[in-house]
């Protein structure tokens, strides 16, 4: 295989890491933004958690093999872009330190207090990155201020605000609403009773405002910053599925609602990875300082390297995620939680309330 | 304070701190999975009290070395972009691999071990454990041969024109002498500590009264494990010790604080000198020691160590002007700062099992006492190594190749990594509280009195779940 069609190929895999990132921690974000909403009390917040509970870790771990294939592929833009967006990435950070253990420790105390504050903490933490990460897409493919330094590497000469102008905060407000929804139908699919019909109600609302950002951010990347014509196939598709979605959440089909939400995540990234190629970083100052898949990737010998652990690799552990998911495939509802208010690490002097 | 100088305190607070966890996980998670195999083939139910309570522990500390993880594989880019632009083709290739063939595997199978009790048939559900735990490890593999690089590059060439280091390959960088000896002292001391915390709080769960017969087995198990990786811990270090006396002889003189070149080097227990370190005033000396730990000769020209002096000078030659030793004092206290804390941990479970042979309990206060800082022995043991290795390695940030200072990242100013720094020293301490007074309480509580077992059944769905967040 030739350098430039590894590149390629890394460039499409990359994009899949990305995919698979959203489509499952995507919900983990949109279950975590309604923690407070969906459920009302101790047994339905519990049930909400529990969801998650053993499938939120090996959905993060998309975001860790996006992050070291990004460096061992593209390592300019791994530089280029961590280095730059620091601030919001340490934003980003916090929020998925703070978030992960939350989940774990929330319910081992039953005081009130300590699991409305780890509470809390999952609600931010959630809507943070939420946020943050449609952000930081929204403004890849916009183009940022890179310059070429003496050395003649790409730097960012922004800074933290450089991001948060119109079109980035509409690229975030759009993966909220999307990831929100997401979360919503998740739990229709996952949950019973009281939880389900909120979060069946709650899909259709936000389903709605996501439907109307996505859109507006849609036409606005397409018909401003896409370097494609092809990128229309991936924005069509995604917003023809999210119609599937608004539809069968209507109905009450919650498998088909999130198999249409887990395609328009997907079709999200596909857009602006279809968006941006044959950049990776475009500079929207100088355009000898645009990184793309050429000037930004490693040697041909490392991506064959990684294309070769990754055929290997890929199918195995796609498999026993899937194989995860079977096993915890049931619907959970909160008649299932033995004695909500105890908690595993009371002392025997705190009773439960 | 400049950028660069807390990019580095930035970069040793947050990895010393992952690293606290990382150890105890690896270790911990092979032993749970140990007692719940003896559960597995005994039908023993004090293996099952074992297995559920170290479980719990081990639960509590996973969370946070997961969490602390993701920071170091973001911050190479953020705090030290240059450095990942010159090895990127290499430093990132094992980390991509250690996420997709590791993170994946730990992360997965602990969620499946953790919620599987009623899921899963007894049998998978132990694999689960096991599968969990090799993750853990393998991903230990990956991560030291990315760290292995920076002591020794090897499998790479340099390319003039893009100025970066290229990866040629990848067997070299995955299986040199220096990745497999860092492999092994790594996995023996992770061993070591999680044996001595599993004497350690067995011996104050024993002490409380509580669940005494389970916690007699698990001190043994915990007894063992320790003297089995106390050995190999010393075994792997001599080996390593050896490698690095070739690779980087520097760090070396550097923790004898040997001036000069000398055959039969001594090695010194105690020296007190001068706080740069380049005079000594008083020493106690075992005589020829420093020599045989690293040429495996006492006296005579085999058993010639390079001193600083020579080694700065011959440095010079090579790379140009410039100051090639580590800060001496530190090196020298931080090596034996490792080797007296691990020794310390060996002691500790070696004097436990001398209390307690023969079915006697012990009951001393001072014990307890010690028993309630004793993991943090062995595990500030391996803090120690750690910046030992890397503070030793100084000034270069890939040895002989590219010197630290030319690795932070260009654009990152003063006022963001101030930012940054403070923000996880503050976010670090306040959850080392919260993590340390949920392991006062689970050793506090001790192992459950009864251990209730729903078997898997696949048609009954409204089930009560045995474990719920």
């Amino acid at each position: 295989m030739s350098l430039e069609t590894l590149q390629i190929i890394w460039f499409v895999l990359i994009a899949v890491l990305w995919i698979g990132y959203f489509v499952l921690e995507g919900f983990d974000f949109g279950v975590g933004v309604l923690l407070r909403v969906v459920a009302k009390d101790e047994a339905e917040r519990r049930t909400v958690v529990t969801t998650l509970g053993p499938l939120w870790d090996g959905n993060e771990v998309w975001l860790l093999v996006a992050g070291g294939a990004t460096f061992a592929a593209f390592p300019e833009w791994y530089a280029t872009l961590f280095s730059g967006f620091y601030l919001a990435l340490l934003l980003i950070l916090v929020a998925l330190i703070v978030r992960g253990v939350a989940f774990e420790y929330r319910s081992k105390r039953s005081s009130i207090t300590w699991r409305n504050r780890w509470d809390w903490a999952i609600v931010i933490s959630s809507f943070l990155p939420a946020l943050l990460w449609g952000v930081a897409f929204a403004n890849i493919a916009k183009g940022t201020p890179l310059e070429l330094d003496g050395n003649g590497n790409s730097q960012f000469t922004g800074n933290l605000f450089t991001l948060l102008n119109p079109y980035g905060l509409l690229g975030g407000l759009v993966t909220l609403a999307l990831f929100t929804t997401h979360g919503a139908v998740f739990l229709a699919l996952k949950t019973d009773g009281e939880i389900r019909v909120r979060a069946n109600k709650i899909a259709g609302q936000t389903g709605l405002v996501a439907a109307v950002l996505a859109v507006a951010f849609g036409l606005w990347t397409q018909l401003a910053y896409s370097q494609n014509a092809i990128s229309w196939l991936p924005l069509v598709i995604a917003v023809v599925s999210w119609l599937g979605v608004l539809a069968a959440n209507r109905l009450g089909r919650e498998g088909w609602a999130f198999l249409c939400s887990a395609i328009t995540q997907a079709g999200v990234v596909v857009f602006l990875f279809a968006a941006l190629y044959p950049y990776v970083m475009p500079s929207n100052i100088d355009p000898a300082a645009s990184l793309t898949i050429t000037n930004a990737s490693s040697t041909e010998y490392t991506l064959k390297v990684m294309t070769i652990v990754a055929v290997i690799m890929t199918p195995v552990v796609l498999a026993y995620q899937a194989w995860s998911y079977w096993v915890f495939r049931k619907r959970l509802s909160p008649s299932q939680i033995p004695d909500p208010h105890h908690g595993s690490l009371d002392l025997p002097h705190e009773v439960s309330v | 304070m400049n950028a660069l100088d807390l990019a580095r305190w930035q970069f040793g607070i947050t990895t010393v701190y992952h690293f606290l966890f990382v150890p105890l996980t690896i270790g911990t998670s092979f032993l749970v999975a140990i007692m719940q195999t003896a559960w597995y083939r005994t039908g023993d139910e004090k293996w099952l009290k074992a297995t559920k309570f170290f479980g719990k522990l081990l639960l509590i500390n996973f969370a946070m070395g997961v969490v602390t993880g993701i920071v170091q594989e973001f911050q190479f880019g953020m705090a030290w972009s240059d450095y990942s632009r010159f090895v990127g083709d290499i430093f990132g290739a094992p980390l991509a691999v250690e996420g997709l063939a590791s993170f994946f595997l730990e992360s997965t199978f602990l969620g499946l071990w953790i919620f599987g009790w009623d899921r899963l048939p007894r049998g998978l559900h132990l694999a689960t454990i096991w599968l969990a735990a090799f993750g853990t490890m393998l991903s230990a593999y990956f991560i030291l041969a990315a760290n292995s690089f920076m002591q020794h590059p090897t499998g790479y060439v340099y390319n003039k024109t893009s100025g970066r280091a290229e990866l040629v390959d990848f067997g070299a960088v995955l299986f040199q002498n220096t990745t497999v000896a860092t492999f092994f002292h790594v996995i023996a001391s992770a061993f070591l500590v999680s044996g001595v915390m599993v004497v350690a709080v067995s011996l104050l769960v024993i002490m409380s009264g509580k669940s005494v017969e389970a916690m007699r087995k698990t001190v043994t198990v915990g007894v063992i494990a320790t003297v089995v990786a106390g050995l190999a811990v010393m075994y792997t270090g001599d080996v390593q010790a050896k490698i690095m006396v070739q690779q980087q002889p520097m760090k070396m003189a550097a923790a004898e604080a040997l001036y000069q070149t000398r055959e039969n080097a001594p090695f010194s227990l105690i020296t007190i000198g001068s706080l740069d370190g380049s005079e000594a005033y008083w020493a106690l000396d075992i005589p020829g020691l420093t020599s045989f730990l690293a040429t495996g000769n006492w006296t005579g020209p085999e058993s010639t160590v390079q001193g600083i002096n020579d080694l700065q000078t011959s440095s010079v030659e090579k790379w140009g002007e410039g100051n090639y030793a580590p800060y001496t004092p530190l090196i020298f206290w931080a090596f034996r700062g490792m080797i007296g804390l691990g020794a310390l941990g060996i002691l500790f479970s070696l004097f436990v099992w001398w209390r307690m042979r023969k079915g006697k309990l012990p009951s001393s206060t001072w014990l307890k006492r010690t028993a309630i800082v004793a993991t943090l022995f062995p595990l500030f043991g391996i803090s120690a190594g750690w910046v030992f290795t890397e503070m030793g390695r100084q000034p270069w940030i890939v040895f002989g190749l590219m010197k630290t200072s030319a690795g932070v990242s260009p654009t990152l100013s003063t006022t963001q990594v101030l930012i940054s720094i403070i923000t996880f020293t503050l976010l670090y301490g306040a959850l080392a509280v919260i993590e340390v007074g949920l392991i006062i309480r689970a050793v506090k509580i001790g192992p459950p009195e009864t251990v209730e077992l729903v078997d898997a059944d696949d048609t009954n769905s409204g089930q009560t779940l045995t474990f719920s967040y």
